[in-house]
């Protein structure tokens, strides 16, 4: 890793080993994980179901502990920290999207977006006008009284993405972000990802099977049985 | 959404408000039987109290046991000198008071006493027409009277004027005056067991509302029932009021200790009654507070239910920076909604109630002579409420909160991810 490279990592992962299960059905999910991803890059993780992405992607946003290793973010150590404070973590530095958007039905999606900022502390007002910037930022300022359950799937999405930065996180973490989604809905939120992170200088990390999106990130990084294999011939 | 953690147990109770509605109404209807339960038992004590302390006093003073000493000469010393030995044999029961003076004097000597009376009590009968009935005289020194009890205005029929101005006057029981079918102003004759019958006139019909006072009780000047009862110096007991009538049973021991009588509070004498009313309002507590356990049961049900279903929103909002704390408090607000509802609700439906029934038009006669259900106005019948229902509900909320603030975001997010 060049010096610029590390000057420019966000994220740090160390030795990663993970086991789940208990006895005789204990695996060795993650086999010593080394890498770092780097400020205004997107990642793309991929792999055959069952070898680790979810789970290396869980670990990194702190809703999960590693057996062994270390998770540096800014180069702080955060895996070994405690649950309050990987809580404030969770809610300052990373973002989150699933595969299922997640919204809270009974709020409207502006209301969503201002969940992580009250939060944070901030007043009513400010979280209005910054989950107002999010949404026109994701094209949905239209919808921004409509609840969850009035909009459609690519949209919920879009409001997740939005709820996502909210609090500005370093790294942005998407669990099959698109893997619910038809095929605009998923190109919508692909380039909104990649603009978030090339426009606004995050790291983010998408979990996919989507092979076409995946070539399209800035770098890929290819699992097979809990360890990184050459992305060469993907 | 100034407060998120309230603003989303607001909202999670809302999308559940069908069952959450069930289980307030419960709370509301529990907080207002409670109330109009309590006003109700209490109701009932308040006005046997007052009127035991209204007829009877806070305080009678009354026998006296006096203890019996023998002596004996010891021995007689050389020098001539001879000891005495008083020897305790026991106590001679003197009934009633024998010099009612003195101890009228004592008392008015005790700052606690605002008034006292002596009273001359014995069995009698009473003839009026065809009717014998049986009943107490008592004979009373009017003016000192008046100041102990509330006599002046129990007289309903006639009044204290004209038994005040007639020597051979009676004031009658209103239950007894129906009985000998008499009213004011008709002759009534009174046979103390003597050999002859007094006439008198019926000067005043009183009403305590207590059928046994009612029924029995009947008032005729010290004078004349001294004659009645061949009785010319005694009394039966002193009665006396005091600044303070909770203190009744301190201020008795007090007494007793310094006049040498024997001196009851109101509270010794209606002991019984007493905790019959004590045992009615704590078993009324038991049973409505019972109504609160059941919907808090409901709520709990309920608060589970939405922990289960709401686990997915729950590890969305622990991956967006909320706290265990935070998520425990989310569903702590929402048993704290229901408590706040419930409560008020409670209280006014409560309040509703007893006026209700206050102003039902209900003819009770027993121990009680009523027309309508003695309700008693507290406050304290509200904050106990209160403090049932927020026992309830807390503990209701408490178990669903803690599994809610347990929930691992992790594997509820990779679990619902499938």
């Amino acid at each position: 890793m060049s010096e610029e490279a590390k000057m420019n990592s966000v994220l740090k992962v160390e030795g990663l080993h993970r086991w789940l299960g208990s006895g005789g059905n204990r695996q060795h999910v993650l086999k010593g994980l080394n890498f770092s991803l780097d400020a205004g890059k997107v990642y793309a993780v991929v792999g055959p179901s069952g070898c680790g992405k979810s789970t290396l992607l869980y670990l990194l946003g702190l809703l999960d502990h590693p057996d062994e290793g270390a998770i540096l973010l800014n180069d702080q150590r955060i895996d070994s920290a405690s649950d309050r404070d990987r809580t404030r973590l969770r809610g300052e530095l990373l973002g989150f999207v699933f595969q299922f958007h997640f919204l809270l039905s009974e709020f409207t999606a502006r209301e969503n977006i201002m969940l992580p900022i009250l939060k944070l502390g901030r007043t009513e007002a400010e979280a209005a006008a910054k989950a107002d910037a999010l949404l026109d930022a994701v094209g949905l300022t239209n919808k921004a009284n409509n609840f969850g359950n009035m909009l459609s799937g690519g949209e919920q999405q879009r409001v997740a993405v939005a709820r996502a930065l909210a609090n500005d996180p370093s790294l942005i973490l998407a669990d099959e972000p698109t893997g619910n989604l038809d095929q605009a809905n998923s190109e919508l939120l692909f380039s909104l990802l990649c603009q978030v992170a090339r426009e606004r200088g995050k790291t983010v990390l998408i979990v996919t099977h989507n092979r076409d999106l995946a070539k399209r990130c800035d770098e890929v990084l290819v699992m097979r049985d809990g360890e990184f294999v050459s992305s060469e011939n993907y | 959404m100034r407060r998120p953690n309230f603003v989303i147990a607001l909202r999670f109770l809302l999308a559940k408000r069908r069952a959450m509605l069930m289980s307030l109404v419960g709370i509301v209807f529990g907080v207002a039987f409670f109330i109009l339960t309590q006003a109700q038992t209490s109701g009932f004590q308040g006005f046997f109290v007052e009127t035991i302390l209204g007829t009877n006093g806070a305080i009678r003073v009354q026998d006296r046991f006096q203890s019996t000493v023998t002596s004996m000469i010891a021995s007689a010393d050389s020098d001539g000198t001879q000891v005495e030995i008083a020897l305790r044999e026991g106590q001679r029961y003197i009934p009633g008071i024998q010099q009612p003076q003195s101890v009228l004097e004592a008392l008015r000597g005790f700052e606690t006493v605002t008034a006292a009376t002596p009273v001359l009590r014995g069995n009698a009968t009473l003839r009026s027409g065809f009717r014998t009935e049986r009943g107490r005289i008592h004979g009373i020194e009017l003016n000192s009277y008046v100041e102990v009890t509330e006599l002046r205005s129990q007289v309903t029929a006639a009044d204290l004027a004209e038994f005040e101005r007639t020597s051979d006057g009676i004031l009658i029981g209103s239950e007894l005056a129906r009985r000998l079918s008499i009213q004011a102003g008709d002759p009534v004759f009174i046979d103390a067991g003597g050999l002859n019958q007094v006439r008198y006139r019926v000067c005043g019909i009183f009403t305590t509302g207590i059928v046994q006072i009612d029924r029995y009780h009947f008032y005729a000047h010290m004078r004349s029932v001294r004659s009645v009862l061949g009785e010319w110096d005694d009394v039966t007991y002193v009665q006396a009021l005091i600044r303070d009538p909770e203190r009744a049973t301190i201020v008795a021991r007090h007494l007793e200790e310094t006049l040498g009588h024997s001196v009851a509070s109101w509270q010794e004498r209606e002991r019984s009654w007493l905790e019959v009313f004590r045992a009615l309002r704590f078993s009324s507590a038991i049973s409505m507070s019972s109504i609160i356990l059941i919907a808090g049961l409901g709520m709990f049900n309920t608060l589970a239910i939405i922990v289960m279903e709401r686990a997915r929103e729950i590890a969305i909002l622990r991956s967006i920076g909320y706290t265990r704390g935070d998520i425990a408090r989310i569903f702590l607000y929402q048993g704290f909604i229901i408590y706040v509802f419930g409560w008020l609700l409670g209280c006014l439906t409560g309040a509703g109630l007893t006026a209700l029934i206050e102003s039902l038009p209900i003819r009770i006669r027993g121990i009680f002579s009523t027309d309508h259900f003695i309700m008693h106005w507290a406050w304290s019948h509200y904050v106990w409420a209160g403090v049932v229902t927020a026992l309830v509900v807390f503990t209701a909320s408490l178990l669903p909160a803690r599994r809610a603030a347990q929930i691992e975001p992790g594997v509820v997010i990779r679990g619902a991810s499938g």
